[in-house]
């Protein structure tokens, strides 16, 4: 089993904390990883893209040239990292904010993550909606094992952040699960 | 336990599991992490973290607290490395064991800040003025990145000599689980020679000004009998299916797992591919290459720069079969694809040649 | 037979390689009885520049560090925080302290180390054949100002202890000079207030010493000292410009 997945957003859509989320829990399932931020010189707003490489298998170059899955954020990095998927992998698609117009050759999952997660009440949860969303459809880890990581990065004054981080979970598989 | 951690926050915790107590740097990208990890450990262990006003001060900084006696650090990115040779220059004339982390980004100039292999020559050719060298040290994952700090303080203090870690953006912001498997050592050998005030014995003087003739000659002869003692005991590498290979790739660090990449691509092949991995630069593992020199059709050299390790390959191959070579500048890694189309546009046999371009396509 | 004038131990019996008349001798001279008097030679680190002065170690018997141009200050924090209870200090002329290495040295004052920095001025840069230093007077005729240093190309002489003073981490900083025995005496006890500020944990000491270069001011060792009172000390007016005891 290898997995590879391409992740982008624009800085501050919470695309770094998704992977690492997904990176910890493959590490907790004694599975070999690999995280590799790429980032431009923008500190806020420009596109910020990740890969993950998730596999039974050592690893060894951490920069995908072909991903299975892509999981895009909005407009402008869904035009510029679209080419990145192999033909009929998974594309998951934040909707609030992507139109897609020509049906690329990949199998499509959309997500209204950006309306989902202000609904929730607060719009920065958007990425572990999709993140439910993706568990939902690859089922890679179980969502408690996400929730663990979850809880291990929200200690102390973010302790409160818990709960809306689950529901958006949940959330994000239940798009996924009552299509 | 295993941790996720940047390549750079590993090289800064093995510091610290070194006994590396002194870390003295300058903010540049892509190398940040490692000095904001170190603003909070080095208080938590009870050592000094100082954010210089430059590099230069940093490695003067590393200078004081190495005559001092101490295990100390300093890292930055290729043109803060550019600053700190004056420093590394002396350290190596005043013989003090010190630690130099260079996360390498695109140049020359401020280039940019994405990975690079193209400080290969300042690195490994001394970099500053005068005849000297560092032990260059190149980790290629950020479990190795913790694995040869830990061992760099303890060949800087064997061999009273500065050791450079040389990575790149990519080998420092990459994540990986790391596992620090080593202990402190609790009792470090004495520095007999350093500078402790001298308290009921002769006084110790760490200098590299020798302006009587012929002392710095007779100096730099001491200098090189060490650095031919290093070559002899220190060099390290990785090879990989190199029995009978009929093509060895020759790469380090982030180029070398590109380079694993096609070794796996091309296993199930009757055309064989093998990879030699230095991690030490400097001493450059002379011996296989040499030796493989005999046996292969060709050796393509892979890096991120217009070619400068290929140099040192083909000084040492000496001809016995050509070296070929592959780059890519100013922040391109090259992919696994490139290089497998490279070794079908250098190899001899056709049909095996063949073989590859199909793989290549295939990806 | 009384003794009334003996070498210090901590000074070494050699051959010196300054020039006649120069004032190096006689600091670090000063230096030497310090630390003999206090008894501090087990606890002492000193640093050495480059410049007519990178020689202090054969002269000083304690443990030494040589600096590459300009980067004692950093040195000398580098080993204060592996030494923090011993006494630390840089020798340093004007090209080392106040053109190649004025960041450092404005770094060091600014994060208050706890060092003693004895600072040369002599207005000149002996070693290298004397050009223009940054404390070079106006008007002053060097090997790189042939015809006097004017402000407009070669800009003013730098006054270090008013510079430093304005930063929060300074608390001693003194200009002395070695133009008489009365003068000698003073620049003893100010190294010794600075030492003092250092064993206290007081912070940055810097002791601005004007010192004579006869040979390339092109005067006899009288005239050279003439010209520090008549002249340097113009520029470069005496006293203390900062001191933690007497907040000014």
């Amino acid at each position: 089993m290898t997995e590879k997945i391409i992740l982008a957003g624009f800085g501050g859509q919470g695309m770094m904390l998704l992977g690492k989320l997904l990176a910890q829990a493959a590490m907790a399932d004694g599975k070999q990883v690999t995280y590799f931020p790429s980032y431009g010189t923008e500190v806020r707003g420009g596109t910020a893209v990740y890969h993950l490489i998730v596999s039974n298998e050592e690893i060894f170059s951490p920069i995908i040239e072909e991903a299975d899955t892509l999981i895009v954020m909005n407009q402008p990095s869904y035009q510029k990292f679209k080419g990145m998927l192999k033909p009929n992998g998974l594309l998951l698609l934040n909707t609030s904010m992507i139109k897609v117009n020509n049906t690329p050759d990949a199998t499509i999952y959309k997500v209204q993550a950006t309306e989902i997660a202000s609904k929730l009440g607060n719009v920065l949860v958007s990425n572990i909606v999709m993140l439910g969303a993706y568990l939902a459809i690859k089922k890679l880890f179980s969502a408690d094992l996400i929730l663990d990581q979850l809880q291990a990065m929200l200690k102390g004054k973010k302790g409160n952040l818990l709960a809306i981080n689950k529901k958006a979970l949940e959330s994000g598989m239940q798009v996924i699960e009552s299509a | 336990m295993k941790q996720l951690l940047t390549g750079n926050e590993a090289a800064a915790e093995a510091a610290i599991v070194a006994g590396c107590r002194y870390y003295y740097g300058y903010p540049i990208t892509p190398q940040n992490e490692l000095i904001n990890y170190m603003s909070i450990r080095m208080p938590q262990v009870g050592g000094s973290f100082i954010q210089a006003e430059s590099e230069i001060a940093a490695i003067s900084m590393v200078h004081g607290s190495a005559a001092a006696g101490g295990r100390t650090m300093t890292s930055s990115s290729s043109p803060g490395i550019s600053l700190k040779q004056e420093g590394i220059s002396y350290l190596a004339g005043s013989e003090l064991p010190c630690v130099i982390v260079n996360i390498q980004r695109g140049g020359p100039g401020l280039g940019d800040i994405s990975a690079s292999q193209a400080d290969y020559f300042q690195a490994v050719k001394g970099g500053g003025h005068g005849d000297y060298h560092t032990i260059v040290l190149a980790p290629s994952s950020a479990q190795e990145m913790a694995d040869l700090v830990y061992d760099a303080f303890d060949l800087a203090d064997k061999y009273r000599n500065p050791v450079m870690i040389l990575g790149d953006a990519q080998i420092g912001q990459l994540m990986e689980p790391v596992e620090f498997h080593k202990k402190l050592k609790k009792n470090l050998p004495q520095k007999t020679w350093s500078l402790t005030g001298a308290e009921g014995r002769k006084r110790n003087i760490i200098k590299s000004f020798y302006p009587v003739k012929g002392q710095l000659e007779e100096f730099n002869a001491h200098l090189q009998r060490k650095y031919k003692t290093i070559e002899e005991h220190e060099v390290r590498y990785e090879a990989v299916n190199i029995h009978k290979a009929d093509v060895i790739l020759v790469a380090y660090g982030t180029s070398a797992r590109v380079c694993r990449e096609v070794v796996k691509k091309s296993r199930r092949l009757e055309f064989r591919v093998g990879l030699i991995r230095p991690i030490t630069l400097w001493p450059f593992p002379k011996e296989i290459i040499r030796k493989i020199s005999e046996k292969v059709q060709c050796i393509l050299t892979v890096e991120m720069s217009a070619g400068q390790m290929v140099e040192d390959v083909r000084l040492t191959a000496e001809g016995r079969c050509p070296v070929h070579f592959y780059g890519r500048t100013g922040g391109g890694v090259p992919t696994s694809s490139e290089v497998i189309k490279k070794i079908v546009e250098i190899v001899p046999d056709n049909r095996a040649a063949n073989t590859l371009l199909h793989l290549a396509e295939v990806r | 037979m009384q003794s009334l004038y003996e070498k210090p131990n901590a000074f070494i019996d050699t051959a010196t390689h300054f020039c006649p008349g120069c004032g190096h001798g006689i600091v670090l001279r000063l230096i030497a009885e310090i630390i003999d008097a206090w008894g501090i030679r087990g606890k002492t680190i000193g640093l050495a520049p480059v410049g007519c002065a990178v020689l202090a170690y054969n002269y000083l018997d304690i443990d030494m560090c040589e600096a590459a141009h300009g980067r004692p200050p950093a040195v000398a924090t580098g080993i204060k925080r592996v030494h923090p209870d011993h006494i630390v200090f840089a020798y340093q002329g004007d090209g080392d302290l106040a053109a190649i290495g004025t960041a450092e040295i404005i770094h060091a004052a600014n994060r208050g180390e706890n060092i003693t920095f004895i600072f040369v001025n002599n207005a000149i840069y002996g070693m290298t054949n004397g050009q223009m230093a940054p404390t070079t007077l106006l008007g002053q005729k060097t090997a790189t100002t042939p015809a006097g240093r004017d402000m407009v190309n070669y800009g003013h002489p730098i006054r270090v202890c008013e510079l430093l003073a304005v930063l929060g981490g300074s608390s001693y900083l003194e200009r002395v000079s070695l133009s008489s025995p009365e003068n000698i005496r003073k620049t003893k006890r100010a190294i010794e207030k600075g030492f003092k500020t250092q064993l206290e944990k007081k912070g940055f000491s810097l002791i601005e010493i004007l010192s004579p270069c006869p040979i390339y001011w092109r005067m006899d060792a009288n005239e050279a000292m003439k010209h520090i009172d008549e002249e340097m000390s113009k520029t470069f007016p005496l006293g203390v410009v900062k001191d933690w005891e007497h907040k000014n």
